[in-house]
């Protein structure tokens, strides 16, 4: 079932999809987001309670959904790779760290901004806010233990062992917190309703989400791309490619 | 013709000789045990330096105070539950004996427990009467402490298990572990509070014992999956 | 008969097609070997060239980049109990500990591994550390921590001997005492597998040799 699966478990292989795989990525994201932003930033109607620093929504949100997003997928490579020790999973889950992170930092700065018209602070201690925080913080963690090890291989699979402590405790530090946040604060002003959002409003969101999508494949194709280079540099194929490059210049 | 070993193994022996041995190390080394102790006085005494000596502001965060502290005393006397063991040899040989590896690692968190948290907790009231915590919430102060503080080892232990191989794993450790302690810091206080109010906490502490066990069955295997990649 | 025969020449540990990296360099590739009852191998390289690597993923503390490590034909990976019960396994480090005495340290590393220990005195009078039994491990020197974790040897039913530099701090005498040990062990139907940089006399007839070179890539 799983058979037709086996070649891309060879390092070349991989590179050479990804890289066919990357352009692609790139053009359609950039063609998503540059119909989606314009479209939400001046098409879309303005909220009739925040006004325009509504708009902010179509980058905040999109940015928190992928950082958790990532944060899963990490995992999922993480396990498979201690699993079946598939060892391109490590450098997958490798590839995803850095972009997750830089994810959850924009959702954090954009909180910020949205937070400063909204609620006249740069900064609450909000349920979701606090999360997005711990988050930055678990994937910080991956980030520096990977950088650690000299060894990558060995970097790989210790940065993985530490996401699937993280996507399991993920869920428990995230309702803490929520829990916490209504303990502390009683009820806090929720800052949308989801449901009650117009499809005019729905559409852009939409469109930058799968923007935003296709540009984290794009980037975790090249980043992908450069953790198999950097983990068989001894093997003759990336020698001749090497080679290749060079008399091609 | 060879004649192959195999026995039956105990592994309750071995549980109990690990923790035998750990605790005769611990005890003529005392400095181990100490340190963190005085650590945790410490901080506890830099805070009302810091924020003045007002009764009621210090007993109401009293639990915060406490709390973050054992946190930190803990963090700092992770240090030895594998880097000693590591750094002679003796690691090794553990992830060599026939005996499951979670055993023996289990029996490691319970001598560290033994040695570091069980401390914190003889000596938490004394701190809380500096504190001027309420006089309701001292029992809860003990039970978050005696159902908590093995969490904070048993996760602590998958920290130091991935950072024991790197040379400098100590500020990177803190990195590691201060996020996943989280949940705990946040229903142990928040029972010491609700206990503050005369009203029932058993909730709280219903959680900190579900994180109790949840880290004690799964914690033994993340530590000893990540003693073999450290040690690879 | 035949069935004897068969059982003899099979193999006690054997590696099939081992790949092992270090950092960016591939210390060995495609590596084979087969390790059966009676054989003393040594191991022989220049530094760097990747013998401890090899004993260590003989003995199953790391993973090799590729390939599998077999004891009696069942990977080890899948029979780790049974394969530590017969495996000895002596790193660089002596694993003992300077807070304990000579003796509490050896009844440890053999309580252990599930050996007995109420020979524990005897087997440190034959390594010369009588006299040293409560000792703290502390106040000893290198050659005695060596000692004391050899001193296993003498206990230990295991077949498979792992030893990486058992040589190293241990004066001449112990040094013969020793190779005449793994004679013995080997006699007995055990195999010892070791590197070491001394020259050996006694066990040289006997030695079979594994040469690792270092490898630019």
């Amino acid at each position: 079932m799983w058979k037709w699966l086996h070649p891309y478990a060879n390092p070349e292989v991989s590179y050479h999809f990804c890289g066919k795989l990357q352009p692609w990525f790139f053009r359609l994201s950039f063609l998503f987001l540059a119909i989606g932003l314009v479209w939400a930033l001046a098409y879309a109607p303005a909220d009739y309670q925040q006004g325009d620093s509504f708009r902010i929504f179509y980058i905040h949100v999109p940015a928190a959904i992928l950082s958790m997003g990532i944060y899963f997928a990490m995992a999922v490579a993480a396990l498979s790779s201690l699993v079946w020790q598939l060892k391109l999973a490590d450098a997958s889950a490798a590839a995803l760290a850095p972009i997750g992170a830089v994810f959850a930092a924009i959702a954090l700065i954009t909180g910020a901004a949205w937070g400063k018209p909204m609620w006249g602070t740069w900064w609450i201690w909000d349920a979701r806010l606090t999360s997005e925080l711990i988050l930055l913080f678990l994937y910080l963690g991956v980030i520096a233990l990977h950088n650690a090890f000299e060894d990558k291989n060995l970097a790989g699979k210790a940065a993985g062992i530490l996401a699937l402590v993280g996507v399991i405790n993920l869920p428990i530090i995230h309702y803490s917190v929520e829990w916490w946040n209504t303990l502390h604060q009683g009820a806090t002003v929720t800052k949308l309703g989801a449901p009650s959002m117009a499809s005019s409003m729905y559409w852009p969101f939409l469109i930058c989400f799968v923007g935003f999508s296709l540009l984290t494949g794009a980037i975790a194709c090249q980043r992908f791309r450069t953790e198999i280079l950097a983990r068989n540099s001894m093997r003759p194929w990336v020698r001749n490619l090497a080679i290749a490059q060079t008399q091609g210049s | 013709m060879t004649n192959l070993a195999q026995q039956h193994l105990s592994y309750r022996a071995a549980f109990a000789l690990v923790v035998k041995r750990d605790l005769t190390i611990a005890l003529r080394h005392k400095d181990d045990i100490i340190n963190p102790l005085l650590f945790f006085i410490i901080v506890v005494t830099l805070f009302p330096l810091g924020i003045g000596p007002e009764a009621n502001t210090l007993s109401r965060i009293a639990p915060g105070i406490i709390w973050v502290a054992a946190l930190l005393a803990t963090l700092l006397s992770l240090d030895r539950l594998f880097k000693s063991d590591h750094a002679d040899g003796s690691l090794e040989q553990m992830l060599l004996s026939p005996h499951p590896i979670f055993i023996l690692v289990l029996a490691k968190i319970v001598a560290h427990w033994l040695i570091t948290g069980l401390p914190l907790i003889i000596i938490a009231p004394l701190l809380a009467v500096l504190l001027h915590l309420h006089e309701q919430s001292y029992a809860a102060l003990m039970l978050t402490l005696l159902l908590g503080t093995p969490v904070l080892s048993l996760l602590g232990a998958i920290g130091v298990a991935l950072t024991v191989g790197i040379k400098k794993g100590g500020v990177l450790l803190s990195l590691l572990v201060l996020p996943l302690y989280i949940p705990v810091l946040i229903f142990a206080t928040s029972a010491i509070d609700t206990a503050a109010l005369s009203l029932p906490y058993s909730g709280q502490l219903a959680i900190i014992a579900a994180l109790f066990f949840g880290s004690l069955t799964l914690a033994p295997f993340a530590v000893g999956a990540a003693l073999k990649v450290s040690t690879n | 008969m035949s069935l004897i025969l068969s059982e003899q020449l099979a193999p006690l540990i054997s590696a099939k097609q081992l790949t092992c990296i270090r950092e960016d360099r591939i210390l060995f590739e495609q590596l084979s070997l087969t390790i059966c009852a009676g054989d003393i191998i040594q191991v022989e390289g220049p530094n760097g060239a990747g013998k401890t690597s090899l004993l260590r993923i003989l003995a199953g503390l790391s993973q090799p980049f590729e390939g599998e490590v077999y004891f009696q034909d069942q990977a080890i990976t899948h029979c780790r109990e049974l394969f530590h019960q017969n495996l000895l396994y002596l790193g660089h480090l002596p694993g003992v500990k300077g807070e304990m005495s000579a003796i509490e340290n050896l009844t440890f590393n053999l309580a252990l591994h599930g050996l007995e220990t109420d020979q524990v005195e005897d087997d440190l009078a034959q390594v010369n550390l009588l006299g040293f039994e409560d000792s703290l491990a502390s106040h000893l020197s290198a050659g005695q921590h060596r000692r004391i974790a050899l001193a296993r040897l003498l206990n230990t039913k295991a077949p498979i001997w792992i030893l990486d530099e058992p040589f190293t701090a241990i004066d001449k005498q112990g040094v013969q005492n020793l190779e005449q040990l793994f004679l013995d062990h080997a006699e007995q139907g055990g195999c010892v597998i070791l590197t070491t940089h001394q020259d050996l006399t006694l066990a040289a007839k006997r030695m079979k040799k594994i040469s690792l070179t270092y490898r630019l890539y």
